[in-house]
């Protein structure tokens, strides 16, 4: 018969030390605690499907080998010259070895070429300044003139509050190479990452032809706090969920991070059948 | 001293005689004819629109009105549209298009309403198609911010050929208190955001942001001033041509 034994919370204390950090991860959405390896190579937590945030290059990764950068250079000409903002780029540049929070460029996809590109949530939130707003805009801009369909991965806390007013004009910029990019008869697809929010779901977001998510997102436009001290209320989990908005008739597919790039191929395999591109 | 002139900036935009716009749309357009509804869902009180004429021309008004009392107020969640209301004020801007009726907005809101219903009936995407929908709308349009103009809500409203702005009006990426609750979760230092954000009209006329900082003094006399203005305005526009208008609309928000 095995004998239990029951250590004193001091010699547990130092098991836990011992266990190396970052072995263990900690799923922000389910709370399942698990071995950081069992996120496999698409860091997506194995109880509930969440995919973790990631950086923009190593979502890259995820999807293609073949990429040529466009824009790498852009940077911010910190209008508002806000307090405290310089440092807080460098350490986000440091972070994600991007400029801003997109990184843009051409891919190929399957064979498909396209125009790439991937918000980094560990950039400033992914928030939206005049950098990332400019490079954006080229994006589509570019596109447009080489005819090629836009991918476009959304992950951001909204308007960057650093950079004011400027920010919210951002919106309507990328809007209209939007709409130019369409006017031209291009595709334009979106994937919504965790957290697509704010400034980002009231333009470019929710301006796709087709807007595909990632399971559990966050899409949304008011932030949780924000609403709930509007309307006196707590809200349910999950409110403002990928799966919810699904519901609520603002997304066409909820698509895993493994089956991305097999989904993707197969809309861009559709569209290229087009006879309207031959005309 | 640069502080109270934020403070005067601020208070001078949520003064009570803004509150109700329906005045300000009777000085300038007496025989506005108000149309209701989204022709989807519902009627949102935040949103007035109609037609009316001005020296003797059609012209396409869209408003936010945030109401004369707290009846009204509660009704329009202070000037603070919902999706339907974006959605109401789209369907007027695009028979005001089909009718070649220039549009003049008039804004005073915080922001797009921020609740639970709002979410769930899309008012991300919503504004998203407002605003792609207004740049490309084959009118003239032009955007005058009374009071408020708060995020999203307001630039769905104001992608304009001219945006004009009252000398003490703020047009914001977030309203300042949402700012310093956002940047130092504390929405109590509203004025050291205003300050850090540059609310001064006369910073964003210099950027660009808006082509003209009107004194307050045009509101006065049954705000005859104003009306001059947009009646100059359009005559204005009638000396551009629909491509020219539309091209330098692309050049105005391209530059940012």
């Amino acid at each position: 018969m095995v004998k239990f034994v029951r250590h004193p919370k001091e010699a547990l204390k130092d098991y836990e030390e011992k266990i190396p950090k970052g072995i263990f991860r900690y799923c922000k959405n389910c709370g399942a605690k698990f071995y950081f390896a069992r996120a496999g190579k698409y860091r997506v937590c194995p109880n509930c499907g969440y995919g973790f945030r990631v950086t923009a290059r190593q979502r890259l990764k995820m999807l293609t080998k073949q990429f040529t950068e466009w824009d790498a250079d852009l940077t911010t000409t910190d209008p508002l010259a806000f307090p405290g903002y310089q440092e807080k780029l460098t350490k986000a540049r440091e972070q994600t070895t991007l400029q801003d929070a997109v990184l843009t460029g051409q891919a190929e996809i399957k064979g498909h070429s396209v125009a790439l590109g991937i918000m980094d949530p560990a950039f400033i939130m992914g928030s939206l300044g005049t950098a990332n707003g400019e490079r954006i805009t080229r994006l589509f801009e570019k596109a447009t003139e080489l005819s090629l369909p836009v991918i476009m991965f959304t992950a951001s806390g909204g308007a960057r509050m650093q950079e004011g007013i400027q920010s919210l004009m951002q919106m309507a910029k990328i809007s209209q190479a939007v709409n130019d990019h369409r006017a031209a008869g291009l595709l334009y697809i979106v994937v919504v990452m965790d957290p697509t929010t704010g400034g980002v779901t009231a333009s470019f977001a929710s301006q796709a032809d087709i807007i595909l998510a990632e399971p559990k997102a966050m899409l949304a436009f008011a932030g949780r706090r924000v609403i709930e001290q509007t309307i006196h209320k707590k809200l349910p989990q999950g409110f403002q969920s990928a799966e919810n908005a699904y519901r609520n008739g603002f997304i066409d597919a909820i698509v895993p991070r493994e089956q991305q790039v097999e989904k993707l191929d197969q809309l861009l395999t559709i569209f290229a059948g087009r006879k309207w591109d031959e005309a | 001293m640069a502080s109270e002139k934020i403070a005067a900036i601020m208070s001078g935009a949520r003064q009570d005689s803004k509150t109700d716009m329906r005045v300000l749309i009777k000085q300038l357009f007496p025989d506005f004819f108000e149309l209701h509804g989204d022709r989807a869902a519902s009627d949102d009180a935040a949103i007035v629109g109609g037609f009316a004429s001005l020296d003797h021309r059609s012209v396409c008004v869209i408003a936010t009105n945030k109401g004369k009392d707290m009846t009204e107020r509660l009704a329009t969640n202070f000037g603070s549209p919902t999706p339907q209301g974006y959605r109401k004020a789209l369907r007027i801007m695009k028979t005001a298009e089909s009718l070649h009726c220039p549009i003049i907005t008039l804004i005073n809101t915080p922001g797009a309403y921020p609740g639970a219903d709002a979410e769930a009936s899309g008012q991300g995407q919503i504004l998203a198609n407002n605003i792609s929908e207004m740049l490309q709308l084959q009118v003239p349009l032009l955007a005058i911010i009374i009071g408020e103009a708060g995020s999203g809500g307001a630039l769905a409203l104001a992608c304009s050929d001219q945006v004009w702005m009252l000398e003490h009006s703020m047009y914001t990426v977030v309203s300042p208190e949402g700012f310093a609750s956002i940047m130092w979760k504390d929405g109590q230092r509203a004025q050291d955001a205003a300050q850090l954000m540059h609310i001064e009209p006369e910073w964003l006329k210099e950027k660009g942001i808006v082509e003209r900082v009107l004194p307050e003094k045009v509101l006065a006399d049954h705000a005859a001033a104003l009306k001059q203005l947009i009646v100059e305005q359009l005559l204005d526009f009638d000396q551009i041509k629909l491509s020219q208008l539309l091209t330098q609309r692309h050049a105005r928000f391209r530059k940012f």
